[in-house]
């Protein structure tokens, strides 16, 4: 089967570049657009063509390696270049694949949500959120980054007040998100200037080169790193530094918390792989000290303390919220082992979280749209009022949780092998214990919608009010993909931890 | 002593930088916390233009056969990739040293994402004034507490 050389030659040459500047264009367009509808198909002809260019990408990485475009003709490393290497193509389709889900789904959901003048600009700011969180993933330029960051960051803000139509706690939680999320990025700045002035370049590559002739270099280097740990932390949600997050993935229009919570600090957690493995190297004693203590630390005391959190909250977006920053410490856990297997299991986590917590919020999205409810307690009966959407959503939750056939339950066990691997015995009783946690606060919902009667409505019992195909489609393709990593249909599942161990090889052998 | 008077530059980027940082987590009033970041944001626009100085260096500009060959840019485009091959570079070919503009350039970028948060940011007060009638935190925080109370059926 040779599905590569149905891609015209252009596309795969010119293909990183394409799936940055064509959505950042249209962005342009869909604001000036006068229908909706039309803003609608336009965005999802963008994001249905960027996926295509994303998975042309990865099976031409797969045949021949990893690729640097050299953006308008400027070799690297004085000119940006684009790489599309084993660490990065994945997270490219992920993200371009979420892009397309959402659209899909947000038909419906905007026409709930969003007021009906701002639906054209809605679509162009998520064009624009889509091109920088690509922009971010592609570059191999550690000032573009930064630039990609902002881009991304600013339109999110913009989306995340759009939720004010339906809540108006949107406006604070977009306003902190603001204030949180710059205060990040210039951390993140402040550290590449140190960065520069270590190496003089801005060329990742080079600086790998650089910094490891100079052995992990001066003092400035380490004040570089540390700053762009802090940085790269803020954005990625790690656990001190995530107080911006339930906010704003509770109050965020439901197709912008689904698009969030599967690629915006999936796309940051990737930046902080590529910088303190490929950039910056564990074998620099510095990085070596950070990642064991403070990364590993974070990442425990994260999953504990956000998996109580999350037990103890009464709306269930919040809940998925304090979720999500107890699997960044799944994640975090897997950087922190620095090992082969647990860089593995970490990469593996962040595509399979993207993909459960995707499935999750679109069936919350979905329950708010035809019942208008997000409190756990008018979750009772939904199982039949909504027996589709609901069973969608179980099978995403047992995923979450870590039930055998599921791809949560691959990417933990590889995570917990992992760390028993290194002798970290205490880290797998950490795992087993918040995996008891998650039962707790997903099987709440659950009991609740399964064992629970159907409210009253009116006098008389809720009807059978299941939500619209467009709705429906996104969450069970989620969801059947889920099942497919866990229990390896059409080889889902290999091919997930394959890409997982090659962006691992890529990391380790990268460095000196 | 001596250092933090030779390379004051470094003493104000910090001042600047903690002064601003402070009032962000400090203030409870939602107009002085942007006005704090922005500070926080100059201190970094300050750091970049100080890393791109060269002690005794020129502007990077060719005043002699401006324009006559190729060759005569050349000092211009290695000066912009990297900062200490250029001053050897420079300083062997034509006896000038240039300072390096690239930092300049990035930071043009920085002060305009910058520009752009301010401005999200203030819409976002503006819109909050609105809702709200309020731009202090503890107020908003009290309304939001009072609105929980009474639920969300409406």
């Amino acid at each position: 089967m040779d599905v590569l050389s149905l891609f015209p030659a252009w596309l795969l040459e010119h293909g990183a570049a394409f799936a940055i500047v064509l959505p950042l264009l249209m962005g342009a367009i869909t604001a000036i657009l006068p229908s909706r509808t039309l803003a609608w198909w336009t965005a999802f002809i963008v994001t249905l063509v960027v996926t295509v260019t994303s998975f042309g990408l990865v099976l031409n990485m797969l045949s021949e390696g990893a690729t640097i475009y050299s953006m308008g003709g400027w070799d690297p490393p004085h000119g940006i270049s684009l790489v599309v290497d084993a660490l990065s193509a994945p997270v490219l389709l992920l993200i371009s694949a979420m892009a397309v889900l959402t659209v899909v789904y947000g038909m419906p959901a905007t026409v709930a949500e969003v007021e009906p003048k701002k639906r054209a600009p809605f679509y162009a700011a998520f064009l624009i959120c889509f091109a920088g969180l690509m922009g971010m993933v592609v570059t191999g330029d550690a000032f573009n980054v930064f630039v990609f960051l902002e881009v991304s960051s600013i339109s999110t803000y913009a989306l995340v007040a759009m939720g004010s139509a339906r809540d108006r706690r949107a406006l604070t939680a977009s306003y902190n998100y603001l204030i949180m999320g710059s205060i990040g990025a210039t951390f993140f700045v402040i550290g590449l200037g140190f960065l520069y002035m270590e190496t003089g370049t801005l060329n990742m590559a080079d600086m790998a080169r650089i910094l490891a002739d100079l052995d992990g270099g001066s003092r400035v280097a380490k004040v570089a790193f540390g700053f762009i740990i802090v940085g790269l932390g803020l954005k990625l949600a790690m656990f001190p530094l995530h107080t911006w997050l339930p906010g704003a993935y509770a109050y965020a229009p439901s197709m912008m918390t689904i698009f969030l919570a599967s690629t915006a600090t999936k796309a940051a957690l990737y930046l902080l792989l590529r910088f303190s493995f490929t950039i910056f190297d564990p074998s620099f004693d510095y990085v070596g000290v950070l990642m064991k203590y403070l990364l590993v630390g974070v990442g425990i005391v994260g999953m504990i303390f956000a998996s109580l959190q999350a037990i103890f909250q009464t709306d269930v977006r919040r809940t998925l919220a304090f979720s999500s920053v107890a699997q960044v410490g799944y994640m975090l856990l897997g950087v922190g082992l620095a090992t082969a297997a647990g860089l593995a299991a970490g990469y593996l986590h962040l595509l399979n979280h993207a993909i459960i917590k995707g499935g999750l919020f679109l069936a919350l999205g979905a329950f708010w749209y035809r019942f208008g409810i997000t409190r756990i307690d008018d979750f009772e009966g939904l199982s039949k009022t909504m027996p589709l959407t609901m069973a969608a959503f179980t099978v995403s939750a047992l995923s979450l949780i870590g039930v055998p056939f599921t791809a949560g339950f691959v990417s933990k066990v590889n995570l917990a092998t992992a760390a028993a691997d290194k002798g970290w015995w205490w880290a797998v009783g950490v795992i087993v214990v918040t995996s008891v946690l998650a039962i707790i606060y997903m099987g709440r919902i659950l009991l609740l919608a399964y064992f629970g009667d159907a409210p009253e409505i009116d006098g008389e019992k809720a009807k059978r009010n299941e939500a619209p195909l467009m709705m429906l489609v996104p969450m069970w393709v989620l969801a059947i993909m889920s099942i497919a990593i866990g229990s390896n249909i059409f080889n889902l599942g290999d091919n997930f931890v394959g890409a997982a161990e090659a962006a691992a090889r890529l990391l380790l052998g990268g460095g000196a | 002593m001596s250092i933090i008077f030779e390379q004051y530059n470094y003493a104000i980027v910090i001042i600047l930088m903690m002064t601003g940082l402070y009032v962000v987590f400090a203030s409870r009033n939602l107009i002085k916390k942007l006005v704090g970041l922005s500070i926080f944001q100059t201190s970094v626009f300050l750091l970049y233009i100080t890393i791109g100085k060269v002690s005794g260096g020129q502007p990077p500009i060719i005043v002699e056969s401006h324009g006559a060959d190729h060759a005569s840019l050349e000092p211009v485009l290695v000066a912009a990739a990297n900062a200490k091959d250029a001053v050897a570079h420079a300083a062997s070919k034509s006896d000038v040293l240039y300072s390096n503009p690239l930092p300049h350039v990035l930071i043009l970028t920085a002060i305009v994402v910058g520009v752009a948060t301010l401005a999200i940011g203030l819409a976002l007060v503006v819109r909050i004034r609105e809702t709200y009638g309020t731009i202090e935190e503890d107020e908003i925080e009290a309304l939001d507490y009072q609105y929980n109370l009474e639920g969300t059926a409406d």
